[in-house]
């Protein structure tokens, strides 16, 4: 195990600017999830640590260990790739037991060390099939069991659960999840899924245009998101988001609406500012069904546009300041389409971001 | 409903049946000649040129053989000679295009480099031009080189001739291949040379397999290049070997067909060992599918 650490790391391609000096810090044993858009450079930057990419500048560190220049096989890391990338001509077996064979390890030592992680990932039926008899699920356990015997200083995973149906995708989630209190091992995880990001890593970064947008615990980036990119891109449903101008204490909204400025923000906004407000459907619910007791509420008369109920919970969509919100209800009641009822929202839990930069305006 | 699902297994069948016979047919058809050739090689000439045919032959001995390996002054040819230059010529040129068509198919499946489009049609290209059309320039340029008449002069034609065909038909299997797989290799403590031995050759390994026996059939069969390039037993081969049986006014078809058969057997033979190579497949279940 080993920590890794990248510092200014640049990627070019030709003339398009992939990845735009990365600093980042992994800790030892530390699960790390690089989350974005599709396209942001998250792959690009797992192939430079993985060595599959040059890179354009910057430095690469695992452990005290400068690896900009060392061939991927010299870095002792394992990749899990979103195709799995099983080498078909080989058994189960040989494909977890290529990279000790490679290293010219000895035979029964090759043994054990598949038979461990075959055990682990409760493979061992499969050991003799080829990756063609394979389904989805095996082989993406498969292709865990090769990066495992490894035994890496770093895994990387690049979308692994990509390729499976929501429930396998659940199933795995919960398995990778297991594997790593297990071996304590660091991870890089790539993913566009920001529920996987938010379940599985100890801190998530994220990502947009080759940049780091911000990098924090999963309750960081959810409770304080430093940027409009980063609410709006975690959470689901997704945060809602008004347009509004700071007037008289109030937030003008296009359509004329106000909302009053919440208490926290009284200080960081300046009169005439143009600012986006963040609130997520949890805290606009009607009067009864929040999930928080709300600190500062208001409460608005809104007509019900379309429901989703979901069993526990329904989802409400309602008009408010020119455009649409979510709403969760809890302990939800039969509410019809075109009824209007009581909603609260809950204003001490009001993000507010600036209209010009999307930054957040939160001062404490 | 009872009816709809007999009268579709019947016409299923019907269809089988019907396929079948067609196979057969056209079986027959490929079969036939090469059939005729080894009958022929094994009967007197008044039977082979008998009107109307005869299909049942009425005596059957290996006259031509024997003769054709006893010697040139007893009515035989010098057939170990040509055979052994067919050999040489054959294998040496598969070897080489082989080795090219590896190293350029993978280029062009694997990498981008300047001009890559206009390389590869330019290569297509040279397949359009008849090789007897270049059979009198290039006797011309070999006759300067002192290279008629030379194992050398032959290999170098078919390399030449086969090598765009073997990177045309590799580069294919190359793309087939996952990049990610090559990668993973890699990562798996490989250095690029072994990625591609231990895990790309093996999965194109089908494709190299049948540019392999087209290059040789290819040389092996060739004869209007080597009707002009060679002279002597030196670099005859067998094609070309065929035209010992022609005289003025006339041509011995029972030596010509039993030398037929010599040169098909090795091609037969050699088909029949790769062919095991020729499974297809093997890329599926690599990556999701
Ligand atoms: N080999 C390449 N050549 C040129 N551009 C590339 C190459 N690989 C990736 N890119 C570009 O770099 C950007 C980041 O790609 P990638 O890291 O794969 O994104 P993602 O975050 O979806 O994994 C994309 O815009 C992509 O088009
Ligand atoms: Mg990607």
């Amino acid at each position: 195990m080993a920590d890794l650490s990248l510092r200014q790391l640049d990627k070019k391609y030709g003339s398009f600017h992939a990845v735009k000096g990365l600093d980042l810090h992994v800790e030892d044993g530390e699960f790390v999830a690089l989350v974005g858009p599709s396209g942001c450079g998250k792959s690009t930057t797992l192939r430079m640590i993985a060595g599959l990419e040059e890179i354009s500048s910057g430095d690469i560190l695992i452990g005290d260990r400068v690896v900009n220049d060392l061939a991927p096989r010299q870095r002792n890391i394992s990749m899990v790739f979103q195709s799995y990338a099983l080498y078909p001509h080989m058994t189960v077996r040989e494909n977890m037991g290529f990279t000790l064979k490679i290293a010219g390890r000895p035979e029964a030592e090759i043994e054990t060390a598949v038979a461990d992680a075959a055990r682990a990932l409760e493979i061992e039926p499969l050991l003799d099939r080829r990756p063609a008899q394979l389904s989805g699920g095996q082989r993406q356990r498969v292709a865990m069991g090769r990066a495992i015997v490894r035994n890496p200083d770093v895994f990387l995973f690049d979308e692994p659960l990509s390729n499976l149906d929501a429930k396998l995708r659940g199933q795995m989630r919960t398995e990778i999840k297991r594997l790593h209190a297990r071996l304590g091992s660091t991870v890089v995880y790539v993913t566009h899924d920001q529920i996987e990001a938010m379940t599985l890593a100890d801190r998530i970064v994220i990502m947009r245009d080759g940049l780091i947008e911000q990098a924090g615990s999963p309750d960081e980036v959810f409770n304080r998101p430093a940027t409009r990119f980063v609410a709006g891109f975690i959470g689901s449903p997704p945060m809602n988001m008004a347009e509004g101008v700071i007037q008289d204490g109030l937030i003008r909204f296009g359509d004329g609406e106000t909302l009053p400025l919440p208490a926290q923000f009284r200080d960081a906004v300046t009169a005439g500012q143009r600012v986006t407000l963040g609130l997520r459907p949890d805290d606009i619910y009607p009067v009864g069904h929040g999930l928080h007791a709300g600190e500062a509420v208001e409460t608005r008369p809104l007509e019900v546009a379309l429901t989703e109920p979901l069993g526990n919970e329904t989802l409400l969509f309602v008009r408010f300041g020119g455009v649409e919100w979510t709403s969760r209800m809890l302990n939800p009641r039969d509410l019809r389409r075109g009824e209007t009822v009581d909603f609260q929202i809950d204003l001490s839990r009001v993000h507010l971001f600036d209209g010009e930069s999307g930054r957040s305006l939160r001062t404490a | 409903m009872m009816d709809a699902n007999q009268s579709s297994r019947i016409r299923k069948r019907l269809t089988r049946w019907a396929l079948n016979v067609a196979l057969f047919i056209a079986m027959a058809i490929i079969c036939l000649p090469g059939l005729w050739i080894v009958l022929n090689s094994l009967r007197p000439t008044v039977e082979i040129m008998a009107k109307p045919p005869v299909w049942i032959p009425r005596e059957l001995n290996f006259d031509a053989y024997v003769a054709m390996f006893s010697g040139v002054g007893a009515g035989g040819i010098p057939v170990l000679d040509y055979f052994r230059n067919s050999i040489i010529i054959a294998t040496t040129s598969t070897v080489i295009a082989l080795a090219v068509g590896m190293a350029g198919g993978y280029a062009f499946a694997r990498y981008r480099f300047r001009g890559k489009s206009g390389w590869f049609i330019g290569l297509m290209l040279t397949r359009t031009v008849p090789g007897i059309a270049l059979s009198l320039p290039l006797f011309f340029l070999y006759a300067r080189l002192g290279i008629i008449d030379t194992h050398f002069g032959l290999i170098l034609a078919y390399v030449a001739m086969n090598v765009p065909f073997t990177i045309w038909l590799i580069d294919g299997f190359f793309r087939q291949v996952p990049k990610d797989l090559s990668e993973a290799a890699q990562i798996d403590g490989c250095t690029r040379w072994q990625a591609f031995w231990r895990v790309e050759f093996p999965l194109a390994r089908p494709g190299i397999a049948s540019a392999g026996i087209f290059a040789f059939l290819t040389a092996w069969n060739e004869f209007a290049l080597a009707s002009q390039l060679t002279r002597s037993t030196n670099s005859k081969t067998l094609p070309v070997g065929l035209l010992d049986y022609t005289a003025e006014f006339t041509i011995d078809w029972r030596g010509m067909c039993a030398l037929a058969v010599v040169m098909i057997v090795p091609a037969l033979l050699l088909t029949y060992a790769v062919q095991k190579h020729l499974v297809s497949g093997l890329t599926s279940g690599a990556i999701k599918g």
